[in-house]
């Protein structure tokens, strides 16, 4: 396909400032919800009036990996699971930086799960988004830790027998300072809580439920992109400040969503800084 | 370029290996340092922060795993941080992977690697030099990597400016192969004024914002880099790239811009090559040593020596690129080499390779009996004396 050129002012993509217009097309399947997360934190990154010269983003493997090839900051697609680690060097040497980690459920949550517990511990400041498709999808859909109950996958053709990981909680009980759930219908609250999350100062978690219309959906019957938003629509129910214990995911069952975490607790950086002080006093 | 004042301890000081490493990465200006603990490497990190209070820029994280420390030293680099880890051989296996990303996406950094007796855990506190081979392949597809060794407290010293000096020159990870006897024994270190340490400034892109392109070769084959948050919003990533770093999935790409990873360092392999020899030019015995076999491979070549043999000494500060040519050179004149590894047999194999069919090669055999004794080395030399001619592959001796 010919690649449309235009010149007129009007023809810009409103969201030009923010995107890779030369990486497009994407690589993302019809229906999938990854694009949709990307367009609200794209839309929450000129809203967050933020210096975008000093936001980096980094991700790891997989279909959410991907993202920071399409966003228009300083953006580094790394190894599987260890976006969070090199996320830590740059934000602990360069302590001015705004970081951002994107990534999916199998990279942030198994090959990555001690990276991120331990930034949570640290409290590193970086915004950790989470798109959760329950399945590895990029190698064509495989269980995940995300993977609910019962629910079919290539490596589990009689149904899921592992309990899934409940992020929300997890994130909450390592230390993490704001914690967030919503799905890929829910980009007007999903793009704000990228906003908040932006300009919190500690490690926040947005978790983004997301369709997989290819492997999630076609092994478990659930319909295209459309159906799975539609039941989104259907069998979500919004609960802020809900115990983050009450959030597991069965299959095919209520998905709670909203606003469950929001503290305050002093970051590395700042602890860090604090340090600085006082080996300068101690000389 | 020359180094801030802050981070040099000029003077002469009595140091562990360890403790010099720290003092030379300070004095060749690095400002990040990501560990996890593992013995006998630890100390590196005690200096480095005792010292970072008089160093305002200098950083430090203790990661969760020696996985994420590379990450982290690679996220610190990108930063304009010079930065660095170190590490033992369990911590560089787990390090392998993010060594493959550092060189893919060609990032300075230093990995010191104080070399403990393994496989799997070993024997924490004693020498070996059983990761050479490591260093060289350990991580997976097609690379050329730079290692040094150093075989003294001052040499670790110099090593590391030098390493550092290497990384941000070619940009490529460089490995500084050290061990736990180097590590742990106390010697002079005689640490210059900061006027007369040589540093090699990295070589950034200075066009617009909106021009960079990653991976775009100069003539020299060595792309320029830019620093996190100064406009450029350029974009890098471990699979085959283009010049812009945007991910392209065909044989064209990597030939064009991943096989540069190997071809860059072997261009330049005459100017990375550091060698130190002795007695070479009437020898008719060379001893090959590197790290601190040296010391005792010294001793024995001076005792040879002094008994009427022919010998020279082959040191080399740079294991890797092998100085292949050099190596050659030399084995057409000469009967036999003769190489002390701490190992069952790594950069012998090298040796063997290099001069097949020109000179017989010796192994000392030295497994895991720790420090290199110089009387094996002796026995070596006096035995391959009665050898007459060139013999297919290397030649074994148990030493006394």
């Amino acid at each position: 396909m010919e690649a449309v050129k235009t010149t007129a002012a009007h023809e810009i993509h409103p969201m030009e400032n923010v995107l890779r217009m030369d990486r497009i097309p994407h690589i993302w399947c019809p229906g999938c919800g990854i694009g949709i997360a990307v367009t609200a934190f794209a839309a929450a990154l000129e809203k967050a009036n933020i210096d975008l010269n000093k936001v980096a983003i980094v991700s790891g493997i997989g279909c959410t990996g991907r993202v920071a090839g399409y966003v228009k900051l300083d953006s580094f697609h790394t190894t599987h699971g260890r976006a969070i680690a090199f996320a830590t060097g740059i934000k602990v040497a360069s302590p001015d930086m705004k970081v951002v980690v994107f990534s999916g459920d199998g990279d942030l949550i198994a090959i990555g799960g001690n990276h991120f517990i331990h930034a949570a511990r640290r409290n590193i400041d970086m915004l950790v988004v989470c798109v959760n498709n329950f399945i590895y999808a990029m190698t064509g859909g495989q269980v995940a830790p995300t993977t609910p109950l019962a629910a079919y996958a290539t490596t589990c053709p009689f149904g899921c027998v592992e309990p899934p990981f409940n992020i929300p909680y997890l994130a909450d009980s390592s230390g993490a300072v704001y914690v967030a759930r919503w799905t890929a219908l829910h980009v007007r609250r999903l793009t704000n809580s990228f906003v908040e999350a932006l300009n919190k100062k500690g490690l926040s978690v947005v978790e983004v439920i997301s369709p997989c219309a290819q492997y999630y959906s076609r092994i478990n019957r659930l319909g295209d992109g459309l159906d799975m938003m539609r039941f989104y629509h259907d069998n979500s129910e919004i609960r802020h400040g809900e115990d983050t214990k009450n959030l597991d995911i069965g299959f095919q069952q209520k998905i709670i969503m909203g606003k469950f975490v929001d503290r305050e607790r002093p970051s590395y950086t700042d602890r860090y800084q604090d340090w600085l002080k006082q080996r300068k006093v101690g000389m | 370029m020359k180094p801030d004042p802050k981070g040099v301890l000029t003077g002469s000081h009595q140091l562990t290996g360890n403790q010099a490493c720290a003092e030379g990465a300070l004095s060749a200006g690095c400002r990040f340092l990501g560990v996890y603990p593992v013995e006998p490497a630890i100390e590196v990190s005690e200096r480095f922060l005792e010292r970072a209070k008089a160093v305002d820029d200098a950083t430090f994280v203790q990661m969760e795993d020696e996985i994420s420390v590379l990450a982290a030293v690679l996220g610190a680099s990108w930063t304009g941080k010079k930065a660095m880890t170190v590490t033992s051989g369990d911590g560089l296996s787990l390090m392998m992977e993010h060594l493959g990303l550092g060189v893919m996406l060609e990032t300075p950094c230093v990995i010191v690697d104080v070399q403990r007796v393994g496989p799997g855990l070993g024997l924490p506190n004693r020498a070996a030099q059983g990761d050479i081979m490591q260093a060289r392949w350990g991580s997976h597809g097609d690379y050329e990597i730079v290692a040094l060794a150093p075989s003294s407290s001052q040499e670790m010293f110099d090593h590391m400016i030098g390493a550092f000096n290497i990384s941000e020159r070619f940009r490529v990870p460089v490995m500084v192969m050290a061990d736990a006897y180097l590590a742990q024994q106390k010697e002079t270190v005689v640490i210059p004024k900061p006027e007369a340490i040589e540093l090699y400034p990295r070589r950034y892109y200075e066009g617009k914002p909106g021009t960079y392109l990653p991976f775009k070769r100069d003539g020299d084959y060595i792309p320029r880099m830019v620093d996190i948050g100064q406009g450029y919003k350029f974009h890098v990533t471990g699979l085959t790239h283009d010049d812009r770093g945007y991910p392209v999935m065909n044989e064209e790409c990597q030939e064009y811009n991943v096989h540069p990873l190997v071809w860059k360092i072997r261009k330049y392999v005459d100017e990375l090559v550091d060698v130190e020899e002795n007695g070479i030019e009437d020898a008719e015995y060379v001893v090959i040593s590197y790290g601190t076999t040296t010391r005792a491979a010294n001793k024995a070549v001076e005792q040879a020596r002094s008994k009427g043999v022919k010998i020279g000494h082959l040191k080399l500060n740079i294991i890797w690129p092998f100085p292949e040519k050099r190596v050659s050179e030399i084995a057409k004149k000469i009967k036999a080499f003769i190489v002390p590894e701490i190992n069952f047999g790594q950069i012998v194999s090298e040796v063997e390779r290099v001069c097949y069919g020109k000179a017989n090669v010796v192994f000392v055999v030295h497994g895991d009996k720790g420090m290199e004794d110089p009387n094996d080395i002796l026995v070596a030399i006096e035995s391959v004396q009665k050898e007459t001619q060139i013999k297919d592959g290397v030649l074994e001796y148990q030493g006394a």
